[in-house]
Formats: structure tokens, C-alpha cells, sequence
């Protein structure tokens, strides 16, 4: 599946599935993650059940506390 | 004189009148690390009135790739930062009041520090005490400017009350310790982007041109050429604990926190004492001569070295424990030396 993520055109594996995925996906479970698709913000109890389309926009945004 | 500031007024959003404004305004600086010096320093030299730096940790060499105020002689000479930064801040611009404080910022302090503080510019590097600056910014109606960055990746966002949702809205749990725990480096510019963000927006705060604030999240990696901006409105919740409607300001009311704390990637615990105390350093010095260990000296700190750990002693009784994560080692050390 392709998915444009944070404006790049990224090929993602089959396995990706769901937002949950893609965030295992990049490593970044272990983080504060905020994700929209498609300009919507796709709320914290909603990664496991929210499916990923092909051609979807996805902005990642996530947490570090370094400063 | 009135050159000083000419470009800066010449940019029409500003102008003279919001130079002004500017002049009137006091920043609160938490932390002066690599954000900190560097919002600090645009800000002295954009001419703010008054500018409070607080920070509980002092030069080391690692610091001067990044942290833009620091020399070699403070990391020499092991200047608290608060203290190394007024004296560089004042040389760039003497007009602006200057108050460093060399201190650990907690729950008290921090209600303290923010009266008549116009913004709060986050330059820490945990979220124990952004959540602490979250809740008062709520308390009080102070607009804060949450930065942070590791690698070539950075992130801010600012928080207006009653605006804004706020950080616990976005985070909903607190990063665990460790998780937020960035040992992957940091580079240069990194930094100076976060800061960018910050400064741009504290100046729009400080001339009250709120309609410019930026009002997205955004985040970046430099070295991967990716840059993002959501927009994070709908994530304001009512029933929020820091900012809804029935508020209690959760991170405010453990008033007798853990005095213990494992600085981040550093290989140091800090011990603090229940009551801030007023260390006599010289006379600590004559006891400890009586160890067998190396001391150093200067009028902020007490440097006692015994391989393969170093305590330093601040003079409001804070000790920090390099060479150990281990808080029991640290308590043990810390009461093997200093009674
Ligand atoms: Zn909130």
C-alpha cells in the first residue's frame, strides 16, 4: 500500500494495516503519538480498530521531552 | 541608542508600538540548555524587558557543541548556567533586566516564578516539569511555548489558556521516564529550529498579535527533509483535568514530589533536600578534605570526586551524582559524604 506520510510518498508492507501498525511500523510505540488522516486527527483509542487506505494522507507527529 | 532595535521596527507586525510592548514584557525561561540559550538570547537581544532564567545544572564540555552562550572557561571553571548565561546575556544587551536562578524548578517554585510573567518559554528536557508548567500556565492564564528536540528532530506548540487545548489534553498519559529518555544526540540545528518556532511565537505573544500565533503542531526532521503541521483544535477536551471545566490540577498537587530525580542520558541522579538550605561550601570543603577524595571549587558549587562517581554540591543544598542511574547508589553515596 502507498500512503503519503508527512508529504512523502511512502511504500508501506501488506502487514500495515491499521494506525496501530504504522506506528509499530516507525518505531514508535513506545511515544506519545498524534496522527491525522486525511486532515482528521485520529483519536488514542481509535489506532488498533482505524484501517489504512491506499493514497491515504497521514501526518505523524510524536512526543520527545530533549531540550 | 534608538538604532538599536530600527529592523526590528521596521517589520511592520512589530513596529514602534510593539517594540514597546516588547520592552514591558517579562519572559520566564525554564531551562538554559541548548533551547534556553538560544530563546534567551534572540529574546535579550530583541529587547524584552525582563527575562527570568532558571536552571539547576551547570556548564559541561558536551554542552558548547549546542549550547550558544556557554565558553570554554565556564565548562572549565563549571559556571551554573543560570549564572554563565546572565553574564553573556548582559554583555549582548544591557538594557534588559536579567534574573538567573540557580535552582531544581518543582511545584512551588514554579507557582512562584510565574507571577506577572507575560509567557513561559519551555526549555526543559522532561515532562515531570512540563506537565507542572502546563497546569500553572492554566492556573494562572499564562500563554507557554512547549519546544523540544533529539537528533535531527524537533517539535513545538503553543498553548494559549482558553484557547488552546492544552499539553495533557494532547498527551492524555504523561511519557514514561526513559521513553522520553533521548541518548540518540542531538545536532546543532535541530535546535536552533525548535528555537526559531519559539522565539517567532513569543514574539507574537509579547506584542499581542495573537491572530499570528501558528496554532498547528509542528515537528521536523532536518536530516530526513520532512516537516509537519496539524492542526490539534478538536483534541481540547472538557473534561480535561489541567484546563476543563472541572479542573484540579493534577500535577500540582504532589507538593512533596520525589526529591530523587535520574537526569535523562547524563549517568546522574539529583538528590534534593526536602527544604532548600544554604550550604556553606567552604566549610563542607574542610570536612570532605578529611576523604579521600579530589575537590574543586567555585562560588556556586563543590566538586568531590571518588572514582568512579563525582558529587557536586550546590549551595542550596542540591547534589548532583554523576557515574550512577541507580537512586539507592546516589542515596548512599549522597549520605556517605554529606551526612
Ligand atoms: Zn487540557
Amino acid at each position: 500500500m502507498e500512503l503519503v506520510i508527512n508529504g512523502d510518498k511512502i511504500d508501506v508492507p501488506d502487514t500495515v494495516e491499521t494506525v496501530d501498525n504504522l506506528i509499530q511500523h516507525f518505531g514508535l510505540s513506545e511515544k506519545v503519538v498524534i496522527v491525522e488522516q486525511n486532515q482528521i486527527i485520529v483519536e488514542k483509542g481509535s489506532h488498533q480498530e482505524t484501517k489504512l487506505c491506499n493514497g491515504d494522507k497521514i501526518e505523524l507527529v510524536h512526543f520527545v521531552g530533549g531540550g | 541608542m534608538s538604532e538599536r532595535y530600527s529592523r526590528q521596527e521596521l517589520f511592520t507586525p512589530i513596529g514602534v508600538e510593539g517594540q514597546q510592548k516588547i520592552r514591558n514584557k517579562h519572559v520566564l525561561m525554564i531551562g538554559a540548555g541548548a533551547l534556553g540559550t538560544g530563546n534567551a538570547e534572540v529574546l535579550v537581544r530583541a529587547g524584552v524587558g525582563k527575562i527570568t532564567i532558571v536552571d539547576r545544572d551547570y556548564v559541561e564540555w558536551s554542552n558548547l557543541q549546542r549550547q550558544q552562550l556557554y565558553t570554554e572557561e565556564d565548562a572549565k571553571q563549571r559556571i551554573p548556567k543560570a549564572v554563565a548565561a546572565k553574564e553573556r546575556l548582559q554583555h549582548i544587551n544591557s538594557d534588559v533586566e536579567i534574573e538567573s536562578l540557580v535552582m531544581d524548578v518543582s511545584v512551588e517554585e514554579m507557582d512562584e516564578l510565574a507571577k506577572n510573567v507575560n509567557v513561559i518559554v519551555d526549555a526543559t528536557d522532561n515532562f515531570d516539569i512540563r506537565m507542572i508548567i502546563n497546569d500553572i500556565s492554566q492556573k494562572y492564564r499564562i500563554p507557554w511555548i512547549y519546544g523540544a528536540c533529539v537528533g535531527s528532530y524537533g517539535i513545538s506548540y503553543t498553548i494559549i489558556p482558553g484557547e488552546t487545548p492544552c499539553l495533557n489534553c494532547l498527551l492524555e498519559t504523561v511519557p514514561m521516564n526513559g521513553v522520553t529518555c533521548d541518548t540518540v544526540g542531538i545536532i546543532g540545528p535541530a535546535v536552533q529550529m525548535v528555537v526559531s518556532y519559539q522565539t517567532t511565537e513569543a514574539l507574537k505573544i509579547l506584542v499581542e498579535d495573537y491572530d499570528a500565533l501558528r496554532k498547528k503542531l509542528v515537528s521536523f526532521d532536518l536530516w530526513q527533509n520532512q516537516h509537519t503541521a496539524i492542526n490539534v483544535q478538536n483534541v481540547k477536551k472538557e473534561t480535561c483535568l489541567s484546563c476543563g471545566s472541572d479542573r484540579s490540577y493534577p500535577f500540582l498537587s504532589y507538593s512533596n514530589q520525589t526529591k530523587t530525580a535520574v537526569l535523562c542520558g547524563r549517568d546522574t541522579v539529583q538528590i534534593r533536600p526536602p527544604e532548600n538550605i544554604d550550604r556553606n561550601l567552604d566549610s563542607l570543603a574542610k570536612v570532605l578534605s578529611g576523604k579521600n577524595g579530589k575537590i574543586s571549587q567555585n562560588p556556586y558549587l563543590l566538586s568531590f570526586s571518588v572514582e568512579p562517581h563525582r558529587l557536586v554540591i550546590f549551595k542550596d543544598g542540591r547534589v548532583l551524582i554523576h557515574g550512577t542511574k541507580d537512586i539507592a547508589e546516589a542515596k548512599t553515596l549522597y549520605h556517605r559524604y554529606l551526612g
